[in-house]
């Protein structure tokens, strides 16, 4: 490992009074990286990006930012820059002075300022809007003048922070594909903040997944899909099945909180399976069909892939398990 | 028994609420006119005020500008009612022009003090005051306004006079020669605070403060943090942050505060008489002609100065972009 982490988190707290936004937080971010930090709001992965960016300081602990202890510089002298939640766009500002913002305050000349700047809305494909306001642009335009703006300086890391929150669904998933782009092209280290776990899943090299100010686990998001740590992580991530021990030992799984995915658990008349249920409810998703059973031990959801034949509400089904589908946690909440 | 629904499980249809609802009276009546000509109750709304500006208001400040376009009989004093541009070139005449200067300037002046001295607490208000401190300020502000303003300038003529509490103070803490100096400059200076222009200058400023706090923390209140933070994280100091997004941004609050100062000083016409040189501004001869001297041409003509200066302000600031971010 002779690599430099881009970004280093050491047992950081950050406390407000009482609350305890960030409570021993250690994490790696790899240069290059596609970093998410996933969690519900309140888990801390916002103070986590502002501790980078330098709008809060730790309470404890030390954050490097390639190797270099940031505890003592001010945001305006980190190389680090962020897409903000509601973009933050000058509204003073022409689109090409916003972009031209941070080569602006550095002393750049006016004329390669604005060059700098046509390139980088070229970049984001919106080269004929430099002249416009923001006020005048979607709420997609402005995204992308947002990230003009912070890639503008050439960072080394960038905080994204639930960029695309803002938008709709269409919009939403060309752009979690053009930043996914983008990020590989320039090769610049991101660190993106999500509370949408299908959007942590499709575009991050590795995730961390925060609760109550801590994080719960880290992993690709393979790892943590198929392999979640803790309960939290199994509830948050995906839409997984969460048995207790007694549930999981008549399934002839492991005497420990486990894990199932929906798509794991395979329907069979029931005459073909010792575990049998009732169907409860059906709910069409598309691409599948979500199946509520009704077991001895409680409840059970089967993802029926869509083609194969669906049963009715009140049918008796029996299950059968994809091996190792019964994945064991750790005790905690 | 089926899971269907029966009529028994629905009610009847007799008991189902109905899908319009009666009429309640003449005020429902009234309602549905309005719906159905939307424009109405705007026309009748917005129709008193409307007159009020229209007739009586501007309806005078036409007369009054009419006036000006009259002139006086030397002899008879009577306004001799004929179109005439002489009142006009009488305002030319040094000693009047003297005025209008001193006025012009005493209200920039006093709004550069304003805006200077009101900028941080209107920054401070907008950015850090929350719950009962906000209360406070908006208290602090506003409670000079709900006092008499004679007795203010009264209360601040007496604070400024030659034995009063300032120069006692000043005396107290060993300044007096500070004091000495100050008012030992030219023009600005005089014999004490209460008969300087200096004196002139803080009372306005005291009096017109609020005015130009109010609209300015108004403005930096919708300048979200976020705007604040993305300038600090693409690398600007504090003080760059100020000049490019702060003040920028604030710009249409100076704009708003810096008409009412102006404008209230150029048309006062009591401060410059209780406190200061007793030399004259505009509100004050505007005072004099129509009252003791009678000519109400000049009078009117006077009165008109301060219109084309605020218009020819306003445009001004408007060239300067002071209005961009509204």
């Amino acid at each position: 490992m002779s690599m430099t982490p881009a970004v280093e988190f050491q047992s950081v707290a950050r406390h407000f009074g009482t609350v305890r936004a960030v409570d021993g937080v250690d994490l790696t971010v790899a240069e290059g990286e596609f970093f998410a930090m996933l969690g519900p709001s309140g888990s801390g992965k916002t103070t986590c990006l502002r501790l980078i960016s330098g709008f809060e300081r730790p309470t404890a602990g030390s954050i490097r930012i390639f190797g270099q202890d940031v505890s003592r510089v001010p945001p305006h002298r980190r190389n680090v820059n962020t897409v903000f939640q509601d973009y933050a766009l000058f509204p003073h500002l022409t689109v090409r002075e916003n972009v031209a913002y941070g080569l602006m305050v550095k002393g750049v000349d006016r004329r390669t300022r604005m060059a700098r700047a046509d390139e980088m809305l070229a970049l984001v494909k919106l080269p004929d809007y430099g002249d416009r306001r923001p006020g005048q642009l979607s709420g997609g335009q402005r995204q992308r003048v947002a990230l003009a703006r912070a890639l503008v300086n050439e960072p080394r890391v960038l905080l994204l922070d639930e960029p695309l929150g803002a938008l709709d669904l269409k919009l939403r998933e060309a752009m979690q594909d053009e930043l996914k782009a983008l990020q590989r092209r320039l090769g610049i280290t991101f660190v993106f903040v999500t509370h949408d776990q299908s959007e942590a899943l499709s575009m991050a090299d590795r995730l961390a997944v925060f609760n109550d100010g801590r994080v719960a686990q880290v992993g690709t998001p393979a790892e943590v899909y198929n392999t979640p740590r803790t309960r939290f992580v199994a509830g948050f991530v995906g839409s997984s099945n969460i048995l207790p021990p007694a549930f999981s030992t008549a399934l002839g799984g492991p005497a420990a909180w486990v894990s199932l995915r929906p798509e794991s658990v395979r329907l069979v008349p029931w005459d073909r399976s010792v575990h049998r249920g009732a169907v409860r409810d059906l709910r069409f998703l598309g691409a599948g069909t979500r199946v509520q059973i009704d077991m001895p031990q409680g409840e059970l959801a089967a993802l029926v892939p869509a083609g194969l034949p669906l049963p009715a509400p009140g049918d008796s089904v029996g299950i059968v398990l994809a091996p190792n589908a019964l994945h064991p946690m750790e005790g905690e909440a | 028994m089926t899971a269907a629904p029966t009529a028994a499980a629905a009610p009847a249809p007799a008991a189902r609420a109905p899908a319009v609802l009666p009429d309640r009276g003449p005020g429902d009546r009234l309602s549905r006119t309005f719906w159905r000509r939307p424009g109405l109750l705007t026309a009748l709304l917005i129709a008193p005020p409307l007159l009020w500006l229209g007739v009586v208001y501007l309806g005078s400040l036409a007369a009054l500008l009419a006036q000006s376009f009259f002139s006086i009989d030397p002899f008879s004093g009577l306004t001799v009612r004929e179109f005439t541009l002489a009142t006009y070139a009488e305002l030319l005449k040094p000693a009047n022009l003297d005025i209008i200067l001193r006025t012009v300037t005493m209200a920039a002046a006093v709004t550069a003090g304003c805006a200077l001295i009101g900028f941080p607490v209107a920054y401070f208000a907008a950015r850090y005051a929350r719950g009962r401190w906000k209360a406070l300020f908006y208290l602090g502000i506003l409670l000079p306004l709900w006092s008499s303003y004679l007795v203010k300038v009264y209360a601040w003529k007496l604070i400024l006079a030659k034995e009063g509490i300032v120069s006692w103070a000043v005396e107290g803490i060993g300044a007096s020669a500070i004091l000495n100096a100050v008012l030992a400059l030219p023009v600005i200076g005089g014999n004490s605070l209460s008969t300087s222009y200096l004196g002139t200058w803080i009372v306005f400023v005291y009096v017109w403060l609020p005015y130009m706090i109010l609209p300015m923390q108004a403005a930096l209140e919708r300048v979200p943090v976020s705007l604040l933070e993305a300038s600090a994280d693409l690398g600007a100091t504090r003080w760059q942050t100020f000049r490019t997004v702060v003040l920028p941004l604030a710009m249409p609050g100076v704009a708003a505060g810096s008409i009412f100062t102006f404008s209230l000083t150029l048309g006062d016409y009591i401060i410059p008489q209780i406190v200061g040189t007793s030399a004259r501004f505009i509100g004050l001869m505007v005072y004099q002609l129509q009252g003791t001297a009678g000519n109400i041409p000049l009078a009117a003509a006077f009165a008109v100065v301060p219109i084309v200066i605020m218009l020819v302000y306003l445009w001004l600031a408007k060239r300067r972009g002071a209005f961009d971010a509204l």
